[in-house]
């Protein structure tokens, strides 16, 4: 072949940097036009409704509960400020973290213990986590709403044992039950993803080098399963923040989270704005909590 | 999936104490959901007291017009929502897993997205713009607007899950078809979709149950008397509780037990690994 | 040891028919962005020969295997397969079948229907294609296993579905991408000698990329030696081993000892030292160059005991180390600027050298072999 040919165009069947490069776009553009319809369909029905409650967030309620949207200003943001609001999201953030804290500390023996067992076990028990993920969540809710009752069989325990009559329904602590319960196997299986990964002949090490089972624990195991920690952390504050469902059923009128409060400006205070920038702020926190986690280089979602 | 030694079993006390823990989870899981179902046999008007075993709350269901209407509109969410999203999110896995393309990085962020945004926030974002819309377009919610925004966060679930498979299958699965003279369409009919049926297949069934699930977005975007069931217990139980509840409640908890069953099964029989 | 004298440095490849060309590569580059994969190659490889690619990781064997299948396009150049331009083609419409690393078998498929599959691709119906499935699978010896799913056998039985897989289609090139890399030691060599007889067989072209020089030097006809990019060397093995055209080849191939030199005329080199030594060569004057000497090739002696005829090839040393391997005996030897590794045939234990000895080394002056240094 001479130099003359090796230029001839791919109507020869001759490659070219020319055919190549079209080649190269087809490619691309068969990938994009794959994506299209998912990324179009994100775009319309999640982009801009994003958007929108931003743009909802710098508006101003009419004294007849409809939004006038023009005149952008920062008042449902300053309403944040008020005492009942911050009353709120301080409970709110306080429940989510005790929720949070109560999850990893029931979660992160178990998951360890579930990583110690033969492979077998271990896929059988992971199942058994996973039932309850997929059940229906309102229904879990629900269940907790008919045990811990006036009359129901929790009320009948507490009394049998000689606590008199107990009614745990319309508390915090009903709502924070309800949330471990709900949000529980949102921690398990981050950390049993990070758990299972970790080479157990490190811990022997550490104790060969005299370690004892806590410093092992502490200096070893916690700090390698620290992704997996962090992910579930995320995983169930962030849902707790924003629960309406659980609070809803299991804590009354009287424990108000977060997520309730924006459902209630929205059905019945009819203060979109305000509750636009009750949802953004939600939003915002979320964010930074993914943020973190990307951070501090986890991967276990 | 990973090769490194396992952790091997503690011993003496400390082993009871997990052991001990993991059971009290196990208990802590399954308890609530043993009792309502035993719950929902009692002759009782009181929801949480036994009162003798009786079928009449089944049957009640069986009569109750609202409940098998809202029934048929979940069913019927569900599956027009379940069908787009896992066609869409199929797409969607596919095209960034195998290719790359302008706009991929910010694809894959926005995809993530309705993940991890709270459910309230999503049902504030589906109200807020359906109010819009409607100034526009001047249509009417029900179940047009809650299968839109049910296939909007279930998209994102179901491209993850297949996203899982398909990086889990080998690349070169696709060449050598290709090499053994498949189209490019053969190629993705005869393998790619084959191998990845297991994912496609736990995500649609994912999809499914979000959808049956769901009771904030729902309750947000519905409109002219749409009910779908879980909006429709929702409102039973705020309005106050009856032992039909326990009945609707441990069906709808059959129905979620039975699809688990169904995924789980389905990988089993693919030799795929639970998603 | 004893070579002939080497007078033709440049046609080592020899020459082929035209008529006879199975694949012919000319002017072949690849790019990814920056980075150039294959650079400018010209290779034709004829039909029915065992031609291997040989080179370490990222030498662009791979990918200039890929081309041939048409699963990559090259940025330019003539790619022909029996004379038909196919460089654009994609890989389905290209009559080569590929043996994948790893095999790449459909895990969904049973071994009849993975066999099958190209031809069903093809149109074949559903019967004739199993039964020539059969045949096939017959051929690799693994009748009874037709439905089974790949998971269920074993590496070397996968191997063999891979093979029967690509050769149902009849192809005019049979490519196989380092077929051998995942089996042990002992299937290998036995998959080795198959392959070997299945090609001589069939008398089809096989173009097999390895990075295994062992596997390269016992299997092919002939063996193309790739690095970082570019075509080196295309030659038979003796070729490569006796004769390798630089500094690299002799290096790749076989253990040798590489002595930096310059070229004093055609009949002298000068070694670093000002040691003049006779070596043959054809580089101009001053070119520096390094001369290779296989270990094999060398003698070792006492001081004082180099025969005359050898006076002109040979340095003085002392011995460094001494391994022993039974068979053989390995020496290392400090010469001045540089050690040398020296192999001998066993001796018995009161005539072999311990370190420490002052010893001579010698060689046959046709033994050594001149490349340029790049």
């Amino acid at each position: 072949m001479t130099a003359l040919s090796r230029r001839a165009p791919a109507e020869d069947g001759i490659a070219t940097p020319e055919f190549e490069a079209a080649h190269e776009r087809q490619k691309r553009w068969r990938g994009f036009l794959m994506a299209l319809p998912a990324y179009a369909y994100l775009l319309l029905f999640f982009a801009v409704p994003l958007g929108i409650v931003v743009v909802y967030s710098f508006g101003t309620r009419t004294r007849f509960g409809t939004t006038e949207l023009s005149g952008w200003n920062l008042e449902s943001y300053e309403k944040l400020g008020r005492d009942l609001v911050q009353q709120v999201l301080f409970r709110s953030i306080w429940l989510a973290l005790l929720t949070t804290v109560i999850c990893l500390v029931i979660a992160y023996p178990f998951a360890y213990y579930m990583a110690t067992r033969s492979a077998r076990v271990r896929n059988l028990m992971l199942v058994f986590v996973m039932i309850p993920f997929w059940t229906n969540f309102l229904v879990r809710n629900y269940a907790w709403y008919v045990i811990l009752g006036t009359d129901g069989p929790f009320s009948r325990v507490a009394e049998f044992l000689g606590f008199g009559p107990t009614r745990l329904l319309f508390t915090q602590s009903a709502v924070v039950m309800g949330l471990v319960y709900g949000f529980l196997p949102f921690m398990i299986l981050p950390l049993y993803a990070a758990i299972e990964r970790i080479d157990g002949r490190l811990l022997e090490a550490s104790r060969d080098l005299g370690a004892t089972g806590y410093q092992s624990f502490r200096r070893v195991l916690l700090p390698l399963s620290m992704p997996g920690v962090i992910a579930g952390s995320i995983l169930v504050f962030i849902p707790s923040l924003g629960a309406y469902v659980t609070p809803d059923i299991l804590g009354g009128a009287k424990t108000t989270l977060l997520g309730s409060y924006i459902v209630t400006q929205f059905l019945s205070a009819r203060d979109f704005p305000f509750g636009a920038a009750l949802s953004t702020v939600l939003m915002a926190l979320m964010l930074a909590a993914t943020i973190v986690y990307f951070r501090r280089g986890g991967r276990t979602l | 999936m990973s090769t490194s030694a396992g952790i091997t079993e503690p011993r003496g006390w400390f082993r009871r104490v997990l052991q001990a823990n993991a059971w009290l989870v196990y208990a802590f899981f399954y308890l609530p959901i043993v009792l309502l179902v035993i719950y929902s046999f009692s002759d009782n008007r009181n929801v949480g007291v036994w009162g003798g075993a009786t079928l009449d709350w089944y049957r009640e269901f069986a009569n109750d017009e609202p409940i098998k209407t809202a029934l048929g509109n979940s069913l019927k969410i569900a599956a027009a929502s379940t069908t787009v999203s896992v066609v869409l999110g199929t797409m969607a896995a596919l095209a960034l897993e195998r290719y790359k393309f302008r706009g991929r990085g910010f694809f894959d962020a926005l995809l993530y997205l309705p993940v991890i945004i709270p459910d309230v926030t999503m049902a504030v974002m589906m109200l807020l713009f359906f109010a819009e819309a409607a100034k526009i377009l001047g249509f009417s919610r029900g179940f047009s607007t809650i299968t839109l925004s049910h296939i909007a966060f279930s998209i994102s679930f179901v491209s993850i899950v297949v996203r899982a498979r398909l990086a889990g299958t080998d690349e070169k699965l696709e060449e050598a078809a290709m090499d053994l003279y498949a189209s490019r369409w053969q190629a993705f009919r005869y393998v790619t979709l084959p191998t990845i049926m297991p994912g496609v297949l736990g995500g649609g069934l994912l999809a499914l149950t979000l959808s049956l699930d769901d009771v904030v977005i729902t309750q947000f975007v519905t409109g002219g008397g749409w009910n779908t069931l879980p909006v429709y217990v929702f409102g039973l139980i705020r309005k106050g509780v009856t032992p039909l509840i326990n009945a609707v409640s441990v069906v709808m908890l059959v129905a979620s037990t039975v699809l688990v069953g169904l995924s789980l099964l389905a990988q089993r029989i693919r030799g795929g690994e639970p998603v | 040891m004893t070579n002939p004298p080497p007078t033709d440095w440049t046609a080592t490849s020899p020459p082929v028919d035209d008529a006879a060309i199975a694949v012919n590569l000319t002017g072949i580059t690849k790019r990814f962005g920056d980075v150039t994969a294959v650079n400018d190659i010209d290779l034709q490889i004829a039909d029915g020969e065992f031609f291997a690619m040989l080179g370490p990781s990222g030498c662009g064997k791979t990918t200039t295997l890929r081309m041939i299948a048409g699963l990559e396009f090259p940025t330019e150049g003539s790619l022909q397969i029996f004379g038909v331009e196919v460089g654009t083609q994609p890989p389905n419409k290209r009559p080569v079948n590929t043996v994948f690393q790893n095999y790449a078998l459909f895990p969904h498929l049973t071994v009849r229907d993975n066999v099958s599959f190209g031809l069903r691709m093809q149109g074949t119906n559903k019967r004739e294609a199993a039964r020539r499935a059969d045949e096939l699978i017959e051929l690799v010896q693994l009748s009874g296993m037709e439905k089974r799913k790949p998971a269920q056998l074993s590496g070397g039985q996968q191997q063999r579905v891979a093979l029967a897989r690509a050769l149902v289609n009849e192809p005019q090139v049979l490519l196989l991408d380092e077929p051998l890399g995942a089996l042990d030691l002992k299937l290998r060599q036995e998959m080795q000698t198959e392959l070997k007889s299945l090609q001589r067989d069939l008398g089809v072209s096989f173009v097999f990329v390895t990075h295994d020089q062992e596997e390269a030097l016992t299997m092919s006809d002939r063996i193309a030696v790739m690095h970082e990019g570019n075509l080196l060397q295309v030659g038979r093995a003796e070729d490569l081993y006796e004769r390798p055209e630089s500094r690299f080849v002799a290096d790749f191939i076989g253990q040798t000892n590489l002595i930096d030199a310059t070229v004093a005329d055609a009949d002298m080199i000068v070694l670093t030292n000002g040691t003049k030594v006779k070596a043959p060569n054809p580089h101009p004057a001053g070119t520096s160059v390094a001369m290779s000497l296989r270990p094999e090739s060398i003698e070792i002696g006492r001081p004082g005991t180099v025969p005359t005829e050898y006076e002109p090839t040979s340095l003085p040393g002392v011995v460094k180390s001494v391994t022993y391997l039974g068979h053989a005996l390995v020496y290392d030897v400090g010469v001045d600027w540089i050690d040398l590794e020296v192999r001998t045939e066993n001796v018995p234990a009161e005539q072999r050298f311990t370190v420490g000895d002052d010893v001579a080394i010698w060689w046959d002056r046709h033994a050594d072999w001149v490349v340029p240094n790049e």
